[in-house]
């Protein structure tokens, strides 16, 4: 997994309430069996005006001029600011992989659905949640400065602005820990095989059904 | 000490290694398995060089892409060369990793949330995970039940474990009893309604009170299986005579001894008289009428003797926006009847509500009417093989099939478009899933969320009806 320290770069407000995981990446984008390659169809039926299938070109395709990341000054963009409840929906650890591939590595928004806020870390992307009022105020410093930068520096746990205002964000200990140092969590888990092998011989007197129950009829 | 939650239980009797920080190690005891989310997770394996811990606390099947229509012809003859090739790598994956699956044309196969308490591998008091966010639906059972993403799936492949921390308690304790016609999906999409689609965010929400001691299992999982749409990754029902009778005799069920057992054992999974809950929400169910959604996100619902919303009524800035949004996308006026939309086409099928209640459900509105003429589609499409056969044994397809639906192969089908059934751009479909969100079930489609009493009655009307209408008291 990918170290995430601190990051630089370029805001892009994305104004939507809600922002679900089929809108990420819709699902006919989800019949792939690789994690790469997701970038070109994030946000898809936002961003393009056709109606887009797997596996096609799409540097032919028509894009949706309205649209927050088809604007040139945001194209380049690796910071995505949202709004509430950024992620709902499925499950689909697609739609990180589809903002990672895309090149956001961070997403700023003042709350995150929980299955993607924790699929987030997996992939080296960090959510960061900051309040509704100082989100307001990165939107509109964003909107109003052209190649707005932020800087995210997860050590520090802060947002800093491009004059250098400071906002303080919380992260759990433990996913600081492995973003910092782009670790494995199976690796980190298998660390404690020891644990996990004392549990299973507790658990097979307690509920001794629950082993070798599930097996070809 | 105060007493525990049902959740608390659940996951402190699941702990394997809680640490400083809050977070802790907890054991998983069943994982299912479906193509769409499960291949990145065995690719993951085989370059780390790693095995699945436990074989026997995986069970797979394909749901999410296998065509509904005649598929004699097995995965080779899937239409779609992307969606066979994640339906062929899912059994491949499975033959050479030795995990169960019931494959494609097997009686057994079905959506993993309908086939894993069909088959008695969804049992009270155990913690389940699969790569889908309807997971909760295995909750119903007084289970411990989450979605989880890719990279998680393959940690609980190679571990057993998952590495989490304790969400907070809620209670949706729901009492009086529902009306005649109001069901389990109408209780669930009001409770979104009040909840909100993040209003569970951080929750383990238990489904308590008198009315979900007299829903059945059916019911209970239809209303587990969206906690997730009002934010919520857990949902819960304590255990009772209904979960114990429903498991009792199923293929992976225990047996002898192991059976009684495991009936004391699961006598506890239920919250203490005492348990403190972080929130508790009250709803009185003989207040439910029908429910419609009218939006694109599923709290964006109304009873079907309202209106669709207006934006002027509301004072939030972010959510007028939203309405207008949605009104836009939906193709609907400020004010208009729900009762005056028109339908393009029904889809009784999907996690939610594709078991054989709910076919039952639609049948005996079904029974001697006729599909409305406007309606391009109407289709049924049962969770599992066994569903099918059931259904067929009691008589119903010939129902749907006489009344003009047509009856299918079981799947996912038009809950999320991902096989060849969804809505062209504009068109509005009554459907008994989970999710209205924008282009879910077809680029531009126009989604309705309702139970599947609801969906036989706009098939046969063409437009809104409220079901009580059409059923004799």
């Amino acid at each position: 997994m990918n170290k995430f320290i601190q990051h630089t770069g370029i805001a892009a407000p994305l104004d939507r309430a809600n922002v679900d995981t089929d809108m990420i990446i819709p699902k006919q984008f989800l019949k792939s069996i690789k994690r790469s390659g997701f970038g070109v169809n994030l946000f898809d039926e936002l961003r393009y005006l056709d109606e887009g299938v797997a596996d096609q070109d799409c540097s032919t395709r028509p894009l949706n001029p309205d649209f927050v990341l088809n604007q040139p000054r945001y194209t380049q963009s690796s910071v995505l600011l949202a709004r509430v409840n950024f992620g709902c929906g499925s499950s689909r650890e697609h739609a990180p992989w589809a903002l990672e591939d895309f090149g956001f590595r961070t997403v700023i928004a003042p709350s995150f659905a929980d299955i993607f806020y924790n699929n987030c870390f997996k992939n080296g992307i960090l959510p960061v949640i900051l309040s509704e009022e100082i989100v307001e105020q990165l939107f509109s410093e964003c909107i109003a400065t052209d190649g707005y930068e932020l800087c995210v520096d997860l050590e520090r746990q802060v947002v800093v602005t491009p004059s250098g205002e400071e906002f303080a964000f919380e992260v759990e200990a433990f996913r600081k820990h492995c973003l910092l140092n782009g670790l494995d969590d199976i690796a980190l888990t298998l660390q404690s095989v020891d644990d996990i092998k004392a549990y299973e011989v507790k658990r097979k007197v307690a509920a001794p059904w629950l082993f070798g129950a599930i097996k070809s009829y | 000490m105060a007493g525990k939650t049902l959740y608390d239980k659940l996951f402190d009797t699941h702990i394997v290694r809680q640490n400083d920080d809050g977070s802790a190690l907890i054991y998983i005891d069943l994982q299912l398995l479906h193509e769409v989310t499960s291949p990145q997770a065995f690719e993951g394996l085989r370059i780390a060089g790693r095995k699945p811990w436990r074989i026997d606390a995986n069970l797979a099947t394909p749901d999410h892409n296998v065509p509904t229509t005649k598929r004699d012809g097995g995965v080779s003859e899937i239409l779609d060369p992307i969606s066979r090739i994640q339906v062929q790598t899912l059994d491949d994956n499975c033959d050479d990793f030795g995990i169960l699956e019931f494959k494609m044309n097997d009686t057994r196969q079905g959506i993993v949330h309908v086939v894993g308490p069909e088959q008695g591998a969804t049992l009270p008091g155990c913690t389940v995970v699969c790569g889908d966010s309807h997971t909760a639906t295995h909750g119903a059972f007084g289970a411990l039940a989450h979605g989880i993403g890719t990279s998680e799936v393959e940690h609980v492949l190679a571990t057993q474990c998952l590495i989490t921390r304790k969400m907070k308690n809620m209670l949706v304790k729901v009492d009086g009893d529902l009306g005649l016609g109001v069901t389990a999906k109408d209780l669930v999409l009001h409770v979104i309604g009040i909840l909100g689609t993040a209003g569970g965010t951080g929750y383990a929400i238990e489904f308590g009170g008198s009315t979900m001691s007299q829903i059945s299992m059916e019911g209970r999982m239809t209303i587990c299986n969206m906690a997730i749409e009002a934010g919520a990754r857990v949902g819960m029902v304590a255990v009772d005579q209904k979960t114990i009778d429903y498991v009792e005799g199923r293929p992976f069920a225990p047996k002898g001894a192991d059976w009684d057992n495991a009936v004391i054992a699961w006598s506890d999974l239920h919250s203490d008289a005492d348990a403190q809950f972080d929130t508790v929400v009250e709803v009185n169910a003989a207040n439910i009428i029908p429910q419609v959604t009218w939006g694109t996100s599923p709290e964006m619902v109304v009873a079907i003797n309202e209106k669709v919303p207006n934006p002027a009524s509301e004072t939030d800035q972010i959510k007028v926006d939203g309405i207008n949004r949605a009104l836009e996308y939906m193709g609907l006026k400020a004010d208009q009847l729900m009762t005056d939309i028109q339908l393009d086409r029904v889809f009784i099928g999907s996690c939610t509500n594709s078991r054989i209640e709910d076919m039952r459900d639609a049948a005996k509105v079904a029974k001697g009417r006729t599909v409305s003429s406007s309606v391009k589609e109407a289709i049924v499409v049962p969770g599992s093989g066994l569903v099918k056969e059931q259904a067929e044994a009691e008589g119903l397809d010939k129902i749907f099939v006489e009344a003009g639906f047509e009856w299918r192969e079981p799947g996912c089908s038009m809950c999320l478009a991902m096989n060849p059934d969804k809505l062209a751009p504009g068109e509005h479909c009554a459907s008994t899933s989970n999710r209205n969100f924008e282009g879910r079930q077809g680029n531009g489609g126009r989604t309705h969320l309702v139970s599947p009493a609801m969906a036989a009655a706009a098939a046969i009307n063409g437009t809104f009806i409220d079901v009580r209408e059409m059923m004799e008291a």
